[in-house]
């Protein structure tokens, strides 16, 4: 008997600009005991869906039937549903650092939920608590009971986190992306405490994430959700290897995994996700879709069920011939190219005052060697904290090394000063992580990508425009947008203006700073893409900073793996994946999950067609 | 900690001192002869030249100042020009009406201002909330004298017109007196003075707590199944006292030093009044003393406030 299932669940948000459609008649179904997968792209509707059901947005307007151990979630009054959160529904969030009160003990913040569902003692609670708090592998939880949330590392946040979801052992748990902010071993080590505590209590698990590749190891069933319609449904072992929905195919092909191949292209999905304001007539991927038909545009798909019980809202079936990836090919040879950056033991050491006026220093670059050559991508990877950021702004010339040397082109960078110091960064550019932060929102795009050619005083006035114009088509934008303001642009279009920035005045060496990890994987693919035609097409020379190992095992030619401040292991991409030789690479690349290889499946056949149309269960609804 | 302290303190020194430099020589450089303020119009020549020579006026202005300082250090801010009155003992007899008006309008000014920016941040874009932003719009917008008077006509002047007193027009009474009389003197300083600062306590508590309710944690305080009372006022509430309790150690050392406006409208002897007639008078000493009383509080405030952080933040300690 399903603990939880959803019936045409309809949740309509209302603002300013408009109804928002965040979720179009959902259904989906989850046996007491597993693991359900919620897999989609940010906006996808998929959290919201999760908060709407529980109670938490009281702001949406919801329709359908959610039964919940046999009673309609949705029927329920608020005070009814608040006596089911946290003692029926736990809930484990994903930045464990913001998720808990800063100001209030870890022990507090448990036991005060404890004290809100049943009537113990205090001594009672704190012994509950900690007694889960050691469960979640809390070291000493008797004495860490009254420490604070920052007192904490981010695994040990999201352990805390969990013990909080678990301590009144409810049936269901739904896990919002539990472990994108976090590092990939501690990932691996909270998905395995999540598994273990499963078993143990017998909890059913809904995980909301992104990641294909998590959800096709741990879900047992998963649904794929686009701009709050769902897509796909089935069990995850034939989901992954052989989809039923063209998204769902796409967004695997998109990702970097083991078969696809470093230097290739990747197969994005195009364009961006849809507006949620408005209802297209037909399918709502359509306008993305590369299969698309002109019936997919006019009439809204039906849901084709298979007979191994996947169902799919398309008008189509995919064929197994769309299930193969590019062929890998061999990486070109970098020996003998010019190096273009030398590092030769460069030190950092960070001295920092202490309270009693004693000087506490810290090593923060352990003596890192390294060359880049012309034309390559060099990998930095490595946990956080790790310095590989770091090392970044020291070879750009941001932070002086302590000791060591750092020569760009033949020039060590840290002797000159003043105007040469100047001369010299033009030959280094820097694209960053958040592509809405690091664009100052007041400022117009033609002039944030002009900034180079003003500051290095190359060209001004038409000629500035002209120029700026031209990189914006190479990267991909509408060379029209000039005038616009950053917020008017996608993350990944965003992304594109900080990468034409970064060309502008064609530097030696581009330093891409985590580029990719703040964008969805459809986007992702496309920046990844955009990346290597540049580079193939100016010859650019990259370090392309990443804790995601797929990313850079995609598009390096050489990787050096960063664990505290020391290069642990250099080598070339795929001799370090097929053969590492340091342990803390083993850890690394055991961490990494991918979804099974693409491999169609021509035995499964449709059994039944039922119509679907957002528009009619609206009607009903209304 | 004590190091910090330690910082903060000497900071505090440096910042009196800046501060008591800019006054003295301020009134170096501005017009006016001190001399003719203490001896009248009437005065001869003969006359201004010998008060120079007592209150020490002809000397240079540097050795002036170290004689202020020094004198300062030991408890003595001079004597006022008008009726030679130790200046010290002039402030320290005013500060009862000013503390009681600053202590009382800050009980009522939160007990107004938060309540309204709670229900608006909690009811945001909705009639409470508009009703709230109201409320946060007359206020900051509606000068403190014209309230002032308009409080004295309404619930003074009517009330006496028709045969009874309702409160009093002003004045101060002791609290050790009749801590009922004090209290029934006060009420009409106290309300106008709230209504004004609590508007801005009312959008200071709105926007932080409007910010603080879009908060991962609150999310996770709602999804333990706690109150909605608890997820407010213990959580949410929790993270807004830091801005609140900046705000209001400014306003209090800045109110101590004197609320002029309200001090003037009800003839409370407060330390405000006792600025603007000191102002009008040209008693340079009173002045100087006052000006530097308010540098004291503000001071004060701001270890006290930022003293009150380490407590609060458990991330500060």
């Amino acid at each position: 008997m399903p603990l939880i299932e959803a019936h045409n669940v309809t949740i309509r948000i209302p603002t300013e600009d408009g109804i928002i459609y965040a979720a179009n008649s959902i259904s989906f179904s989850v046996e007491a005991g597993e693991v359900f997968g919620i897999a989609g792209e940010s906006g996808s509707g998929k959290s919201v869906l999760m908060q709407a059901i529980t109670g938490l947005l009281p702001g949406a307007e919801i329709s359908g039937e959610v039964l919940f151990e046999g009673r309609d979630l949705l029927k329920m009054s608020q005070q009814e549903l608040q006596a089911l959160r946290g003692s029926h529904i736990g809930m484990v969030f994903q930045d464990p650092l913001s998720s808990l009160h800063p100001y209030f003990t870890i022990g507090s913040q448990i036991t005060e939920m404890i004290h809100a569902h049943s009537k113990v003692s205090a001594a009672e609670a704190r012994a509950m608590t900690v007694d889960m708090l050691g469960k979640v592998g809390i070291e000493n939880a008797e004495s860490r009971f009254d420490d604070y949330p920052h007192q904490f590392s981010g695994g040990m946040r999201q352990r805390v986190m969990i013990a909080m979801a678990l301590v009144l052992h409810p049936p269901l748990i739904i896990a919002d992306e539990p472990t994108t902010a976090l590092d990939v071993t501690v990932q691996m080590q909270i998905m395995e405490l999540l598994d273990e505590m499963r078993k143990s209590f017998g909890t059913t698990i809904i995980m909301i994430t992104h990641d294909l590749g998590l959800l096709a190891n741990i879900a047992d069933h998963a649904m794929v959700m686009y701009a709050g319609t769902r897509l796909e449904i089935g069990a995850t072992r034939g989901m992954f290897s052989a989809p039923t929905h063209p998204y769902t195919l796409g967004l695997l092909k998109s990702s970097p995994s083991s078969e696809t191949a470093q230097g290739t292209n990747l197969v994005p999905i195009e364009g961006n996700p849809p507006s949620l304001l408005d209802r297209p007539q037909g399918c709502i991927f359509a306008e993305r879709c590369p299969d698309v038909q002109a019936l997919c545009r006019s009439t809204y798909p039906p849901v084709q069920i298979y007979d191994d019980g996947a169902e799919a809202l398309c008008h189509f079936v995919p064929g197994d011939k769309d299930m193969v990836l590019p062929a890998r090919a061999a990486s070109p040879d970098h020996a003998s190219r010019p190096i273009v950056v030398d590092v030769q033991d460069v030190r950092l050491t960070f001295t920092a005052k202490s309270g009693f006026g004693k000087k506490r220093s810290i090593e923060v670059l352990k003596g890192i060697d390294l060359q880049i050559r012309k034309g390559e991508t060099f990998g930095l990877v490595g946990e956080s904290g790790c310095g590989k950021s770091t090392l970044a702004r020291v070879i750009a010339g941001l932070i002086p090394a302590t000791s060591g040397e750092v020569t760009l082109d033949s020039v060590p960078i840290h002797s000159v000063t003043g105007e040469r110091w100047r001369q010299m960064r033009r030959h280094v550019q820097l694209v960053f992580q958040d592509p809405v932060g690091s664009l100052n929102p007041r400022r117009r795009v033609g002039a944030i990508i002009g900034d180079p050619f003003r500051i290095h005083n190359v060209a001004h006035g038409e000629e500035q425009k002209r120029q700026v114009q031209e990189l914006m088509e190479m990267v991909g934008l509408n060379p029209e947008h000039y005038n616009r303001f950053p917020s008017e642009f996608s993350g990944g279009q965003r992304q594109r203006i900080g990468i034409a920035r970064a060309l502008a005045i064609k530097p030696s060496l581009i330093i891409f700073d985590e580029p990719v990890s703040a964008l969805d994987v459809s986007i992702q693919a496309q920046i990844l893409n955009l990346m290597h035609e540049l580079q193939r097409d100016l010859n650019l020379t990259y370090l392309f900073i990443s804790h995601d190992l797929s990313v850079v095992r995609h598009v390096c030619d050489k990787i050096a793996v960063m664990d505290a401040g020391q290069i642990v292991e250099l080598n070339e991409s795929d001799r370090l994946f097929a053969d590492p030789q340091h342990p803390f690479t083993c850890k690394l690349l055991s961490a990494i999950k991918d979804p099974p290889p693409l491999a169609g499946n021509s035995d499964r056949r449709i059994i039944n067609t039922r119509p679907a149309s957002p528009n009619a269960v609206m009607m009903e609804a209304v | 900690m004590i190091r910090y302290l330690m910082q903060r303190l000497l900071f505090a020194c440096l910042v009196l001192v800046s501060l008591s430099v800019f006054v003295f020589f301020l009134f170096f450089v501005a017009p006016g002869d001190p001399a003719r303020v203490v001896a009248g119009d009437k005065a001869t020549e003969a006359q201004l030249v010998q008060i120079r020579e007592n209150l020490g006026l002809d000397r240079p202005i540097v050795v002036q100042y170290g004689s202020f300082v020094s004198k300062a250090l030991h408890g003595d801010l001079g004597y006022s020009y008008r009726n030679q009155q130790p200046v010290l003992d002039l402030i320290t007899r005013r500060i009862p009406a000013t503390v009681s008006l600053v202590i009382g309008g800050v009980i009522v000014w939160l007990a107004i201002g938060i309540p309204i920016g709670v229900m608006s941040a909690r009811n945001a874009g909705t009639r409470k909330d508009r009703l709230g932003q109201t409320f946060i719009l007359i206020g900051l917008s509606f000068p403190t004298f014209v309230l002032g008077m308009l409080s004295l006509y309404c619930l003074y002047f009517l009330p006496r017109k028709a045969g009874f007193m309702l409160f009093p027009a002003g004045g101060y009474k002791p609290f050790l007196d009749n801590p009922l009389d004090w209290a029934w003197h006060l009420v009409l300083p106290w309300t106008t003075l709230a209504l004004v600062t609590s508007a801005i306590y009312a959008r200071l508590t709105r926007g932080q707590l409007l910010q603080v309710l879009g908060e991962d944690y609150i999310r996770t305080a709602r999804a333990k199944g706690i109150s909605e009372r608890k997820v407010i006022y213990k959580h949410a509430m929790r993270a807004t006292l830091t801005p609140l309790i900046t705000q209001l150690g400014a306003d209090i050392a800045f109110l101590l030093g004197g609320s002029i406006v309200i001090e003037q409208v009800y003839g409370l002897q407060g330390v405000g009044a006792l600025a603007v007639q000191a102002v009008a008078n040209q008693d340079r000493p009173i002045i100087i003393g006052v000006v530097m009383l308010g540098g004291l509080f503000i001071v004060i405030a701001n270890i006290i406030v930022d003293l009150l952080y380490t407590l609060l933040d458990p991330r500060m300690r």
